[in-house]
């Protein structure tokens, strides 16, 4: 498998009336060829931003992109002019949003929004474009496609409109989907629905995926590779099975260990180990290590250096000064 | 003071220390359509539901949107008028009271909602927000007496008794739930509706405010009924659940039960749609998909309504609405296929 994304080093800033928000702070991750990698953290914390800007959608002002590189299959993303990257976005790379209804346009129907991202980039005449549209429906599992290519958005449940996404984002056969919280707005039986679909198509079709969640459980049924962010940075990264089973940063740690567990009992009068504090404001991150008020390895140093990303096992990095005593067995005495 | 007739569909097996007893309740929103506001249909948002509420315990109501669970748990707390139905609180049936007649009654049970960002009132300071119900009710005797008392709820829920100027804006989403629980505390209610108490938290912060509402049951020796759909939760935080789609109870019973053997289709795919998070378990888990979308409760299925989309349904599901049957003690299920 090849490398088909490479970002190195991405800062992404908002410059607000109350100072600089480092949203995404210096981030590093790639994804191979038809991978699943999902980014993984709490509201706040730049995983969408981070998204944005690898289309280059974030918007200006107050966003900027201020530094790194985005290497997408061999050609630097930061360094294309506005036309070149219209022809990357939708085309070699497809989106999924999670808000179904606003990223549709309620004005037009079905068909017309998907043939439409189909002749923008594929050059085809109207009629092949439609068929194709037809074509897409049936593939994301719309029954009686043909007829529905005249409704418009609203005529469609959430579910639907998410199928009607997926749709669009396959259309141009793009190298990868960056699916955005695709089911937070959806019901848990309709998620599920949408979910597999999506990891069908990207099978079938060899498409990479970039999800983007908060859901802790979906990360665990469909990413090969997580990447953990907190405050604008990538604290941890390796395979789900590092993360969720040898995770090594107090955070994805924490964070693991609050989630209540549906096939686990937990037992009379359990109580859930919680991460005490909030997530920190990026107008006002800590110094040093930004977990360190909540942390509770936390030493002299974190509150001083900024620890970055160290490898702490094949594949497998964390940025934490105090990894060697974040382990395993204390993750499981702490669960029992 | 309980009630003396016999309890509701749950028949002999109820204990008489039920705080609630609710009996075919119905909660029906009319449908209208043109200038002069004609009904045309009704939405069955809570259809012929019966069950018990038991003093010190959380029941769970879990289902998806659509389900009538947040409606149930607002009709209870008659929020709403009720369409048909008793619901007996403490012996006393409060679904055919005049509103004047309710106030003692409102009292004694109070609700958390959803969204933290929205439920509170933006112009009002955080110990206005708290200390509002002790006004409305006359509770306090003095301005001191007032004073101590919303400090002290702000203590009860962790939060700096300090902080009572500061305006909603200044709270954090977590810290904001907590200020919404303290306002339901303020009452000293028996019973409480917490309808997705932390569905609108962050993961790390979630675990923080189903802790409180753990110690606070103890404490105050309260009864919840948790609204949610999100079933680790319920699982962590429950002792019996009922289980709801598009307005009818499918199924009711303890939670291990329920999480251990679920009886009906339903319960079982919605457990099977929730992925664990634990990448081991989930490579090796049988998923069980659902096809299609959840019916609108305008226009309901006929029969069961969980016919379209169930995997077992037979010709008979589509003619006869399926009675709630005691499977095994306690466990609960309405379905003609087990």
């Amino acid at each position: 498998m090849a490398t088909l994304i490479e970002v190195r080093n991405l800062r992404t800033t908002f410059f607000t009336d109350e100072g600089e928000v480092h949203a995404v702070d210096g981030i590093s991750y790639d994804i191979q060829e038809g991978e699943f990698v999902a980014l993984v953290g709490e509201s706040g914390c730049g995983k969408s931003v981070s998204a944005l800007s690898i289309m280059r959608l974030v918007p200006y002002p107050p966003g900027r992109i201020v530094g790194g590189e985005i290497i997408f299959n061999g050609k630097d993303l930061l360094k294309q002019n506005e036309r070149e990257m219209r022809a990357t976005r939708g085309g070699e790379i497809g989106m999924i949003f999670q808000e179904p209804m606003t990223s549709l346009n309620p004005v037009f129907t079905i068909g017309v929004q998907i043939s439409e991202t189909v002749r923008a980039h594929m050059g085809v005449d109207k009629q092949t474009a439609h068929n194709r549209a037809i074509e897409l429906l049936e593939m994301v599992g719309i029954p009686r496609a043909a007829d529905r290519m005249g409704d418009y958005p609203h005529q469609f449940s959430g579910g639907m409109r998410q199928r009607v996404m997926i749709a669009i984002a396959i259309s141009c056969n793009p190298k990868m989907i960056i699916a955005d919280e695709p089911t937070t707005a959806l019901d848990v039986t309709i998620q599920a629905q949408v979910l597999e679909l999506l990891q069908d198509l990207a099978k079938q079709l060899g498409t990479a995926v970039l999800l983007i969640t908060h859901n802790l459980g979906v990360v665990a049924r469909y990413a090969n590779r997580v990447n953990v962010m907190y405050a604008g940075k990538i604290i941890e990264q390796g395979t789900a099975e590092d993360i969720y089973h040898k995770s090594k940063h107090p955070y994805t740690l924490g964070l693991l260990n609050s989630v209540p567990r549906m096939d686990l009992e937990s037992g009379l009068g359990a109580r859930l180990q919680t991460i005490e504090g909030q997530p920190p404001d990026l107008l006002n991150v800590p110094k040093g290590c930004s977990f360190n008020p909540r942390c509770r390895f936390v030493v002299e140093r974190c509150y001083s250096d900024e620890p970055v990303l160290m490898p702490v096992g094949e594949g497998h990095t964390s940025a934490c000064w105090e990894w060697n005593r974040v382990g395993t067995t204390q993750a499981i005495e702490e669960r029992a | 003071m309980t009630t003396t007739e016999t309890t509701g569909s749950q028949g002999a097996t109820a204990p008489q220390d039920d705080l609630l007893d609710i009996r075919h309740l119905k909660m029906y929103f009319p449908v209208t359509a043109g200038v002069f506001r004609r009904k045309v249909a009704d939405v069955k948002a809570v259809d012929d539901v019966s069950l018990t509420i038991r003093r010190g315990e959380t029941l769970a109501i879990v289902g998806e949107s659509g389900s009538g669970k947040t409606t149930l748990g607002r009709a209870i707390l008659r929020l709403y008028k009720p369409t048909a139905g008793e619901i007996w609180f403490d012996g006393t049936d409060l679904a055919n009271m005049k509103p004047g007649g309710l106030k003692p009654y409102k009292q004694r049970m109070q609700i958390i909602f959803q969204d933290p960002y929205s439920s509170l009132n933006p112009r009002l300071s955080a110990g206005s927000i708290v200390g509002e119900p002790l006004q409305v009710h006359n509770l306090t005797a003095s301005r001191g007496e007032y004073n101590d008392r919303v400090a002290q709820l702000f203590s009860t829920v962790g939060l700096n008794p300090n902080m009572v100027n500061r305006y909603p804006h200044e709270f954090s989403g977590g810290q904001r739930q907590r200020i919404g629980i303290a306002r339901a505390l303020a009452m000293q209610p028996e019973f409480i509706v917490a309808d997705e108490p932390v569905s609108a938290l962050d993961v790390s912060v979630q675990a923080q405010v189903l802790n409180l509402l753990d110690d606070l049951q103890d404490q105050f020796n309260l009864t919840y009924m948790l609204v949610a759909h999100d079933l680790s939760v319920v699982r962590h935080t429950a002792d019996r659940v009922v289980v709801m789609y598009l307005g009818k109870i499918v199924e009711l019973s303890s939670v291990k039960d329920l999480f251990e053997n679920p009886v009906h289709p339903y319960t079982k795919a919605l457990m099977s749609a929730v992925p664990i998070p634990d990448p081991t378990v989930e490579a090796t888990r049988q998923r069980q998909i659902l096809v299609g979308d959840i019916p609108s409760p305008v226009n309901p299925p006929s029969g069961c309504v969980f016919h379209t989309r169930c995997p077992i349904a037979i010709d008979d599901c589509r003619g006869d609405v399926p009675e709630l049957r005691e499977i095994t003690p306690d466990h609960w299920a309405a379905c003609i296929r087990v």
